[in-house]
């Protein structure tokens, strides 16, 4: 036989292209979970202030997820909602929320981060700061820890004094230069920047002042109690 | 060449099709449900969205499997056809007019995207549920791969569905989709290499 010799590049040689492709892709999907983030955040640095041009309040645009954990989000009626500010302290509080806007009134633009992976950049918080409103209150030496309500039964979450009195805590009725969204947590909810979302309770109703710091809602499935951005919850450790 | 009506997919590969086709469907409204701020608020049983996406997603994942079990040899053809590129193939990819197979090169690289993304979601998907229960799982790009992994789907879905149900020249391969035949000239002209004989 004097077949001629199958040339190595033959172009016209079917090629099995289509299980690279497939590998390919899927060995490139699963190493993003590695170089994923960083990806995107370089990617919506451009998209995100067209999309939020063009289809505001629809597409997630700036990147929020609205998370809840119970049947319905909570409504806020400023006719009956107030703020209690009770447990350990000397003067318990009942702030409606005019009450709570006439307290000095602070502003900070910080950077909300979510445990599962999204960040919210450069939000524009407007508020009272935590501290003013404790002193008000007057917590007493016994009370090491705060406990936080949200009207979103059964959400609760925690904060020792000393994180709560970092310099940039503050409760926010203010997001982005309007009164706080619904789907935020209106009126009024938790913002302590340093730590991931699920300590940032919304929909507040309550704060005590109590003598440790618990598991709040998510503590209980499994997330750390100090939340730090980047140093809890399995990332930078 | 072929008169009348040619066999174009089997009830296997048509069984396939659609089950993917469902599922990805119901996840695709049920994941939006979770992913756009106003479908959120709208609907707000968030706890209840999750667990009908997350137990559609294993049953999509397990319909698939079982098909793909189902049509055994079968399908193990139809994979090869999709696997072999030939050189008209990577012509037809530069543009240029050149018969093609039964799958022409753009259907074979959206079936390929299409089962590797399977993949991916069910492992993003995975990881985000057991993520929620246990740091060990948890990446910070898991939600970006599975939300990435949609935009391109979503993408795909759209040229596919321009091209199936628009497109004058080629809407007429959704009979194929359905009920398995096309027209022989219709065949011949856009997959000359697969109905010329």
């Amino acid at each position: 036989m004097d077949a001629p010799p199958v040339t190595e590049h033959d172009p016209e040689q079917p090629r099995r292209y289509g299980r690279r492709l497939f590998l390919a892709t899927v060995l490139g999907g699963v190493s993003s979970l590695y170089w994923g983030k960083a990806a995107w955040d370089h990617v919506t640095g451009v998209v995100s202030p067209v999309a939020s041009a063009v289809a505001p309040g629809i597409l997630p645009s700036g990147g929020w997820r609205i998370y809840t954990i119970s049947g319905h989000m909570p409504v806020f009626d400023p006719a009956t909602w107030r703020l209690k500010i009770g447990g350990l302290v000397e003067q318990p509080l009942s702030l409606s929320y005019d009450e709570l806007r006439a307290l000095p009134r602070v502003h900070q633009v910080s950077t909300f981060h979510c445990v599962t992976g999204w960040t919210v950049d450069n939000v524009h918080w407007g508020g009272v700061r935590l501290k003013d409103v404790l002193d008000h209150a007057r917590p007493q030496a016994s009370g090491h820890a705060l406990r936080f309500v949200s009207m979103e039964v059964p959400y609760v979450d925690y904060l020792t004094m000393p994180q709560a009195s970092q310099h940039d805590v503050m409760l926010a009725y203010e997001m982005d230069g309007k009164p706080l969204p619904q789907e935020h947590g209106a009126p009024v909810r938790l913002i302590i920047p340093e730590m991931y979302g699920y300590k940032n309770v919304k929909w507040l109703e309550g704060i005590d002042v109590v003598p440790r710091a618990g598991n709040g809602y998510w503590e209980n499935l499994g997330y750390d109690r100090d939340a730090w951005v980047g140093r809890s919850n399995g990332y930078g450790t | 060449m072929k008169a009348g009506y040619v066999k174009r997919f089997s009830p296997v590969e048509r069984l396939l099709h659609w089950v993917n086709a469902a599922g990805f469907l119901f996840l695709l409204v049920t994941g939006l449900i979770l992913y756009l701020p106003r479908l959120s608020m709208l609907v707000s049983r968030r706890q209840l969205i999750q667990s009908i996406h997350f137990w559609g997603g294993v049953g999509w994942l397990c319909a698939l499997a079982v098909v793909v079990l189902l049509g055994g040899r079968r399908l193990l053809a139809t994979a090869r056809e999709l696997d072999s590129f030939d050189g008209d193939d990577l012509r037809w990819l530069r543009g240029r007019k050149v018969p093609q197979g039964r799958f022409n090169a753009g259907q074979k690289i959206n079936a390929i995207l299409t089962a590797a993304f399977a993949i991916l979601f069910g492992v993003s998907g995975l990881l985000l549920w057991f993520g929620e229960q246990d740091t060990r799982y948890r990446f910070a790009s898991t939600v970006i791969l599975h939300d990435g992994l949609m935009y391109i789907s979503l993408f795909l879905l759209v040229g596919h569905l321009y091209l199936t149900l628009i497109h004058p020249a080629t809407r007429h391969s959704l009979r194929g989709m359905t009920l398995g035949t096309v027209r022989g000239e219709w065949a011949t002209r856009h997959h000359a290499k697969w109905n010329s004989e």
